[in-house]
């Protein structure tokens, strides 16, 4: 090409991007070395309120065999991790990923004054939230909102479900949800919506019509993108037959295939283990590290591990003090997991669960959970975390 | 006010103070003036008619079951058995309380009332895993939807439900549990700001000893309450819960914050404050009457503008109801309707919080502005719905028991509806054009595009599934 040729071009596509509105700005405008550093979250919920101490087991205490005397997993079938604690045996998929270096743990993380609704506490950890405080936006929500360099297409955030978390949920920005984009791409091809989205152009203002419009092409576009990105993507790796891992697979589909994307939000559920614990949580415990341990290895196949980081919470773990069912009533702090190529601090972060001093039998937390926000927003999505959680908390060195 | 002007203004009252109009009903109110439309609509809701969906005897049975159960200290395989199936029935009782509730407000006569219901219903959040609590509030919520606040605002406050979720059981003499009397004053009446954390703390000694029986009666526990002296917004005094509630709507702070709160959902999101100043000093001169605050709202020729007109997105429940309404609909699986409002983002009676719903744009995401455009065609076409909705956290525990290993996604779930379309469609003026029917059926006014879309179309039906398939039918 002429050096003429050349200058007229890029100033016709400088032109055009200015024209264009960010939501239909495809990915090819993006420089080459900007795909190469990107970065990506995966949020993992498992909802019901996961039993923290029989996940992690402190094998090394005996308060734990004596307030567990039904449910309490043996030393001998503890994976063990070091002298106090080691994983619950359904967890054992985990094994290679813990001894790659893949995995960090970060035992009692919780919040002052912690709430033991499901509702409220799922609300305060996808909201970010103090424990009297009400918020309407998730915490991943107001990271979209603000606007920053690594967060605006409107498929920036991404929740493998049918329906949208409030974690997602910002005051003028929204994740999307979907399970699956061929079926979203279907609908938002069907021949009445296409049609309304070619029509709407004059109607891209603030007010709610204008919302309602811009969210209709917005979804209309990302599902093209999504699903043209993605389609040509196939994975060679085999998942376990389960939803829980269908869904990471989908997750690991979208990575692998270079989708701009940067949180997916996955959630398994079930963990409310009030009556027969042992059993029900093994269940579980199983799918998600088979799961985990499937889309892990996926991602290192494709060189992508390293530009991901995998994070596991629960609303709450539960008390110390088994009950008359085998089973655990609602809790407090929990340990968290993180996986990726990338971790600063491998294994166990920090102190085992102390079982002594509780707050009315549930354990005290270490680690306020936006201390672990606020260090990814910082660290990993590269926005200043005062910003997305309304007071500033400090970082910690995980990553 | 002109002919056209007449028939708009009726449409828009109904959309905003009911569920909708049926078009011979409009035809006939674009008759009369608008005021005579108001008291014509307040008149049809005069009765007050409760929702017994919920057999309060078997509740209270399986309460007492409940009570002997948690007081052993070892329960035999049939015990645990008899409570799980327990939570089993209360969860069922839940969801069809929900559904009639639903099913009421799509065929009620009063619809001023269920409306009004339902904006206290979001105001006075609540969840209650006790139907029988969960209808009581209901009911209270509805018998006073439009009487005096201040006889609402105690009735909710000694209301089980109520006292079970904002901890007041466990409110009492020497530890006061403040929850609620934070949330009496932060969310139900001053707003955050016209308090001191002091005050909490005070009148959170006032309410201690509020709790309810057995039978789910409120009881004032003499030994569990505070009988000392506490000073409440800088009185000093041996004051006991009436007492500070009539302490706190003497603030026309309170007049304010319900005055606004009330005009966000009636009028407008962004409250204007001039029109919220005239409705606050009304209802605070009218002693906290709600009907003479809402007849006001709803004869102001502001509340008519332009500017408030289908500016507003519909709740699920508004969307849900008004389509239902609109087009006769009857769900021959009822349960589905409760998947719905859960894909929507509103499940009557379960809340996210105390705060309630955040409305507004906070319906709207990708996934349930794709569902509600699509609902339409679905319960008017009998379509197909591939949504399977998200597990209720109350619902773990179920999953959590009932859950195989390798669950398998859930089969895909048929709305399986039929509306009444000869019904809807008699009701219609005989020569009606296409584009008149869309604009009876959308708030908003037109653009172009739609005009021209509507224009080529031959059929009724096909143009009112059109019309309620797109984002203009999200507004009302």
């Amino acid at each position: 090409m002429k050096r003429r040729d050349f200058l007229r071009n890029s100033a016709l596509g400088a032109a055009g991007t200015i024209f264009v509105p960010a939501f239909m700005k495809p990915f090819e405008a993006l420089a080459l070395d900007e795909l190469s550093l990107y970065k990506n979250l995966v949020v993992i919920q498992l909802s019901g309120g996961n039993d923290g101490l029989n996940t992690v087991v402190p094998f090394g205490n005996d308060i734990y065999y004596q307030k567990r005397k039904n449910i309490a997993i043996k030393p001998e079938d503890v994976m063990k991790l070091n002298d106090m604690q080691g994983l619950n045996p359904n967890l054992s998929a985990l094994r290679e990923i813990y001894d790659q270096g893949w995995m960090t743990i970060i035992n009692d993380v919780g919040y002052p004054n912690p709430d033991r609704s499901h509702f409220r506490s799922m609300d305060i950890w996808q909201t970010g939230s103090d424990s009297n405080q009400f918020l309407s936006t998730g915490w991943i929500g107001r990271y979209l909102d603000s606007n920053c360099e690594t967060c605006n297409f409107p498929y920036t955030a991404i929740e493998v479900d049918d329906s949208l978390s409030l974690a997602l949920k910002g005051g003028t920005k929204k994740g999307i949800a979907l399970k699956d984009p061929a079926t979203l791409f279907r609908n938002t091809n069907e021949a009445f919506f296409k049609q309304m989205v070619n029509q709407s152009k004059d109607h891209l203002d603030e007010n709610n019509l204008g919302y309602l419009y811009k969210t209709m092409i917005e979804t209309s576009s990302s599902a093209n993108y999504i699903q043209q990105t993605s389609k040509v993507y196939e994975s060679k790796a085999t998942y376990p037959n389960t939803g829980f891992s269908n869904q990471l697979k989908t997750v690991s589909k979208f990575i692998s295939s270079g989708l701009k994307t940067k949180v997916y939000y996955v959630s398994l559920s079930g963990f409310d283990t009030h009556v027969n614990q042992i059993q029900q949580q093994g269940n579980l415990l199983k799918q998600y590290a088979e799961g985990i341990s499937a889309f892990l290895k996926d991602l290192k196949a494709h060189n992508k591990l390293e530009d991901t980081l995998v994070i596991t919470f629960s609303e709450f773990g539960r008390r110390v003090e088994q009950n008359a069912s085998n089973g655990t009533d609602h809790g407090t702090a929990n340990n968290m997991f993180l996986f990726g190529g990338k971790l600063n601090k491998q294994g166990i972060y920090n102190e085992a669960p102390n079982l002594v001093n509780l707050d009315n039998g549930d354990l005290k937390y270490q680690v306020d959970f936006r201390e672990v926000y606020g260090t990814i927003l910082d660290k990993w999505l590269d926005v200043n975390n005062q910003k997305i959680l309304n007071k500033r908390f400090q970082t910690m060195d995980f990553i | 006010m002109e002919k056209k002007d007449i028939f708009n203004s009726v449409k828009h009252l109904y959309s905003r103070a009911a569920f909708g109009i049926s078009y011979p009903n409009l035809k006939n109110l674009s008759k009369k003036n608008i005021s005579k439309v108001v008291d014509g609509l307040f008149k049809s809701s005069l009765k007050i008619d409760d929702l017994k969906s919920v057999d309060e005897n078997e509740i209270r049975q399986q309460m007492a079951l409940q009570a002997t159960l948690g007081a052993k200290k070892e329960l035999t395989q049939e015990e645990k058995d008899q409570r799980q199936e327990i939570t089993r029935l209360q969860n069922e009782r839940s969801r069809t309380l929900n559904i009639d509730w639903l099913m009421r407000m799509i065929n009620t006569s009063a619809p001023l009332r269920e409306k009004v219901t339902l904006f206290w219903h979001g105001h006075f959040a609540c969840r209650s895993n006790n139907p029988m609590f969960a209808q009581q509030l209901n009911n209270i919520q509805r018998q006073h939807s439009l009487g005096s606040f201040r006889t609402l605002l105690v009735e909710v406050s000694k209301s089980p439900a109520m006292l079970q979720y904002l901890n007041n059981q466990q409110n009492r003499k020497g530890r006061p549990n403040e929850n609620f009397a934070r949330e009496l004053m932060e969310l139900f009446t001053l707003g955050i700001g016209n308090y001191t954390e002091q005050d909490i703390k005070e009148s959170a000694r006032s309410f201690t000893g509020w709790t309810y029986d057995k039978n789910g009666q409120f009881q004032l526990r003499p030994a569990f309450h505070d009988e000392g002296n506490k000073t409440f917004f800088g009185k000093t005094g041996n004051f006991d819960g009436e007492s500070i509630i009539d302490m706190i709507l003497e603030n026309p702070k309170t007049a304010t914050f319900i005055s606004r709160k009330l005009y966000t959902f009636f009028v407008h999101e962004i409250p204007n404050e001039v029109h919220v100043k005239e409705l606050a000093d009304y209802f605070y001169a009218q002693k906290y009457d709600i009907s003479a605050v809402l007849r006001k709202m709803f004869t102001s020729d502001w509340f008519y503008a332009a500017t408030n007109v289908g500016t507003k997105i519909k709740s699920p429940a508004e969307f849900l109801v008004n389509l239902s309404r609109e087009f006769f609909v009857t769900y021959n699986k009822p349960q589905v309707l409760i998947q719905l409002q859960s894909s929507l983002g509103q499940y009557l009676f379960n809340p996210p919080n105390v705060a309630g719903w955040p409305g507004g744009k906070s319906w709207i995401d990708s996934s349930s502005l794709m569902l509600r455009m699509k609902i339409p065609s679905m319960v008017l076409n009998d379509g197909q719905i591939d949504f399977s909705g998200k597990a209720d956290p109350e619902d773990e525990a179920v999953i959590a028991l009932n859950k195989p290993a390798n669950a398998k996604p859930k089969p895909k779930s048929y709305v399986d509806a039929q509306s009444n379309w000869t019904k809807f469609l008699t009701g219609l003026p005989k020569d009606i054009k296409p584009l008149e029917l869309a604009k009876f059926l959308l708030q908003p006014t037109l653009n172009q595009k739609i005009i021209d879309m509507v224009a080529n179309n031959q059929g009724l039906k096909s143009t009112a599934i059109e019309v309620t398939s797109l984002p203009e039918y999200q507004l009302c």
